[in-house]
């Protein structure tokens, strides 16, 4: 009975304008186009190349986490590990290239300290999924695990003391900018449109949708979902190892107490202000990124007029409950 | 009403977005008696409980209980009325402790401070009258699935309950669970307590209970001593023999044009696999369409989880083209040939917020996709071709699946495994909920294509499609084969005994060798 009612009422017709649809779908680029006009118009010097790089670089390292993150949310998870593995990787990467084994060689000290950190940031990540796929430990209480441990792990690797370094060839992955453009931004361009990509046109990308969009049918279908999900939790903490040197190398300086604090929830945020579903099964990279960049304009706009960052969190978490308001019309 | 009914419901109607559910429902429960309430699946049982326990508000019809009208707005009230539901899942709290699990909500207090002793000799006084000694203090989650569900009686009868509902109570208990529970029922009884009892054991009705009350579509059908109805007029009425017959011929399925019996493709020995599974047997032949009949809960779909690689099972063998064949996931079911349509099509059928072409290639991707990319040309012909094929109405291969009708959802997810061109496809329930005239298309498909050498193994609840589509048919009872017929003694008399009594007039046993 009730199963003939909801197909029945999933057989209804789209209505002819849908327009929260048309919200949740566009909603974001709007949002983000009347923040540049209104900021030609009342903000200072905006129109320069400076601001551009200013917020682009700021955003750079939300936009590369949540781009895994949105990986791990569209199988229907979630991580909440991506700031303490960001910790990870920025205490362990100073430790390998400042250390003297390798006698003087910097290109193969920073070369094998950028190396293991990523791996290490990866292997936290494998850690997580395994957790996930292997024990169907729920996502969020999976992942607190490293959230917790990890910023202990990372503050115990270093003594909790703070990693000063002045060292160009490492410090190039935040700092360089070949034809102008800040290596971070190329990274983070790199990685959106890989991802993009990757969800779009991969079997990868299918069985990722597919797991979150309905776990059993993807399994009777053959979708090997414990592998997808190991993947994007290992996807996840790629990622936030690569921020966590970006973010190193921006400050010169690696304090495990402070590198990636509180990044797990600004990369949900940019994931759910940029449309993707939170309980899985859709998902889009580029939102992602347009997520994040309305997140970071409302933030910058508001500094540059003067309104304190007290005020300006607390738009950012009105922008945040209205798209998630949004997303549950949709549904509905 | 008969006077000193317990419990009267009358002309309960209640609508779910339109949809009828429950049509002039009636159900009388005297004091002291064990009631059993049965039906198939959508039969209108569980709404019909969900409307006396207040989980839902009915649209019409009135509830009689103790002389006096009931209102109850809430479980919560119902239970305070002196109503109290048992589920199949235990819903209590598994990390507290007996004694807690019991006097939860009613609590004993001195001096302002919990009289814990007082509650655990009230704990064991409610179990101890039902012959059950534990440590009240250990938590529910240590107890097994019986025990635990004798807390929930025990809890229900600490609530000073006049009316104790369970449903599905003996599910998940093995035999000797089920003595222990049927001796409580007993002892409730003599209580004075009543028991409305949900199952779908044929034989636990008998041994337990005192009248029957048989739901179809919403609506009762019958209410009978359990002393004067036969197993077989149970089962009759629970299928409704009469309902949706037209004219002779109620499907638009035909029996197999060839003639001689194929090679054998799929041989299954003596499977066993969770409480569902406990002994069943069966061989498969080329280019038959062969079917699992039987009530719910009989085991066919949690047997054809077992063939499809979904489930492990505990016991038995099987063969695939004379080699041994035991998938450890559905992949190595559908490398070896397999497919499988599932009962649930929106739990475990459809992708929802995935395109029709996404559903259709999701099993098939690995053929289409190439160093992992997917080959988007390829994956548009096949689409476009099993649109076609198959009739699917969709605005086009992008439309999300979601959007479409449940007939034409079938459709799709029967495409996803034609598309892999399969030996041996499972089909689970695959008209069920879907209108009739696409109900007829998929039942021409089924046999097109069993006539083109598929080999079709068809779950079906509605008799007329097994015994008019059927080569051969598997009648399952309680987890096991109980008969094998095939050809002319594919016949609704003989399906029926064998579901309700465990066998065939002239044709015993066969099955189980």
């Amino acid at each position: 009975m009730i199963d003939a009612a909801s197909s029945r009422s999933d057989s209804r017709p789209a209505a002819s304008f849908d327009l929260f649809g048309f919200l949740a779908r566009y909603g974001t680029l709007i949002a983000l186009l009347l923040l540049i006009v209104f900021n030609l118009f009342f903000t200072r010097n905006f129109a320069t190349l400076q601001t551009l790089n200013v917020n682009l670089t700021q955003v750079c390292t939300i936009v590369i986490v949540a781009t895994g993150m949105t990986l791990v949310i569209a199988t229907g998870g979630i991580d909440l590990s991506v700031g303490s593995i960001m910790a990870i990787a920025g205490a362990l990467a100073p430790l390998i290239f400042l250390s003297p084994v390798f006698g003087g060689n910097v290109a193969l000290a920073v070369a094998v300290g950028m190396a293991a950190a990523i791996l290490a940031a990866t292997l936290c990540g494998l850690f997580n999924g395994w957790l996930v796929a292997q024990f169907r430990i729920q996502p969020i209480v999976a992942t607190l695990i490293l959230f917790i441990a990890g910023r202990g792990i990372a503050q115990a690797m270093t003594n909790s003391n703070l990693q000063v370094f002045r060292v160009p060839e490492f410090q190039w992955i935040g700092l360089g900018r070949p034809l102008g453009i800040p290596v971070q931004v190329i990274i983070m361009v790199a990685l959106v449109i890989i991802a993009a990509w990757m969800l779009r046109r991969t079997r990868f990308g299918r069985s990722i949708l597919a797991t979150g969009g309905n776990e059993r049918a993807a399994e009777l279908a053959g979708i090997a979902v414990k592998r997808t999900k190991l993947a994007v939790y290992a996807i996840s903490g790629f990622c936030a190892g690569i921020a966590g040197l970006v973010v190193i190398a921006i400050n010169s300086a690696s304090d495990a107490n402070l590198v990636g604090l509180g990044m797990e929830l600004d990369a949900i945020a940019a994931v759910a202000v940029g449309g993707t579903l939170l309980v899985g099964g859709r998902a889009t990279i580029l939102g992602t990124l347009l997520g994040a960049l309305t997140i970071q304009l409302v933030r910058y706009t508001l500094l540059a007029n003067g309104v304190p960052d007290a005020a300006a969190l607390i738009v950012k978490a009105a922008i945040i409950a209205f798209a998630v308001w949004l997303q549950q019309q949709r549904r509905a | 009403m008969i006077d000193g009914a317990l419990l009267s419901m009358r002309g309960i109607d209640k609508r779910f977005a339109g949809i009828p559910a429950l049509r002039q429902a009636s159900l009388e429960v005297r004091p002291g008696e064990v009631h059993a309430l049965i039906g198939q699946n959508g039969a209108g049982k569980s709404t019909l409980i969900k409307v006396l326990t207040g989980y839902h508000r009915r649209d019409a019809g009135e509830v009689t209980y103790l002389g006096r009208p009931l209102e109850a707005n809430s479980p919560q009230q119902a239970q305070a009325s002196g109503i109290s539901t048992i589920y199949q899942e235990i819903n209590l709290v598994p990390l507290r402790s007996v004694t807690e699990n019991i006097c939860l909500g009613r609590e004993k207090r001195r001096f302002g401070l919990l009289d814990w002793r007082a509650m655990h000799q009230e704990a064991e006084r409610l179990l101890s009258s039902f012959r059950v000694k534990l440590d009240v203090r250990r938590p529910l989650m240590d107890f097994s699935t019986a025990t635990q569900q004798m807390v929930a009686i025990a809890r229900a009868i600490g609530f000073s309950a006049r009316l104790v509902i369970m449903d599905e109570p003996t599910s998940s208990l093995d035999e000797q669970e089920v003595g222990v529970l049927f001796d409580v029922i007993r002892q409730l009884k003599t209580n004075g307590v009543s028991v409305i009892f949900v199952s779908h054991k044929l034989d636990e009705l008998y041994e337990v209970c005192d009248r029957v009350t048989i739901m179809r579509d919403g609506s009762t059908v019958c209410s009978a001593n359990m002393t004067e109805i036969t197993k077989l007029e149970l089962v009759s009425q629970m299928l409704g023999r009469d309902v949706s017959k037209v004219a002779g011929h109620a499907t638009a399925f035909s029996r197999s044009a060839t003639d001689g019996e194929g090679d054998v493709v799929l041989v299954a020995e003596s499977l066993a696999a969770g409480q569902a599974v406990r002994d069943v047997s069966f061989r498969l032949r080329r280019g038959e369409i062969a079917s699992f009949a039987g009530l719910l809960g009989a085991g066919r779909t949690e047997t054809a989880r077992v063939v499809f690689g979904a489930d492990r099972p505990r016991a038995g063998s099987m063969s695939l083209g004379a080699r041994p064949f035991a998938p450890a996931h559905p992949r190595d079911a559908i490398d070896a040939g397999l497919g499988f349509v599932t009962e649930d099509r929106k739990m475990e059928g459809i992708v929802p917020d995935m395109s029709v072409a996404e559903n259709m290639t999701l099993a098939l991707l690995p053929r289409i996709s190439r160093n992992g990319v997917v080959d988007e040309k390829r994956q548009r012909e096949v689409v476009k071709r099993f649109i076609k094929e198959l009739g699917i109405k969709c605005s086009g291969p992008a439309q999300k699946i979601r959007e479409l009708s449940g007939g034409n959802q079938q459709k799709v997810l029967l495409a996803r495994w034609l598309a892999m061109n399969p030996d041996v496809l499972i089909l689970d329930e695959p008209t069920r909920g879907i209108d009739v005239g696409a109900k007829g298309e998929i039942q021409r498909l089924i046999r097109s294509l069993s006539d083109s050498g598929l080999t079709v193994l068809m779950i079906s609840s509605e008799l007329e499609e097994v015994v008019e589509g059927a080569d051969r048919v598997f009648v399952l009872r309680e987890g096991r084969t109980v008969a094998e017929l095939s050809g002319e003694e594919i016949t609704e008399e003989r399906i029926l005994a064998a579901m309700a009594q465990g066998h065939v007039a002239h044709h015993d046993q066969e099955a189980a060798q």
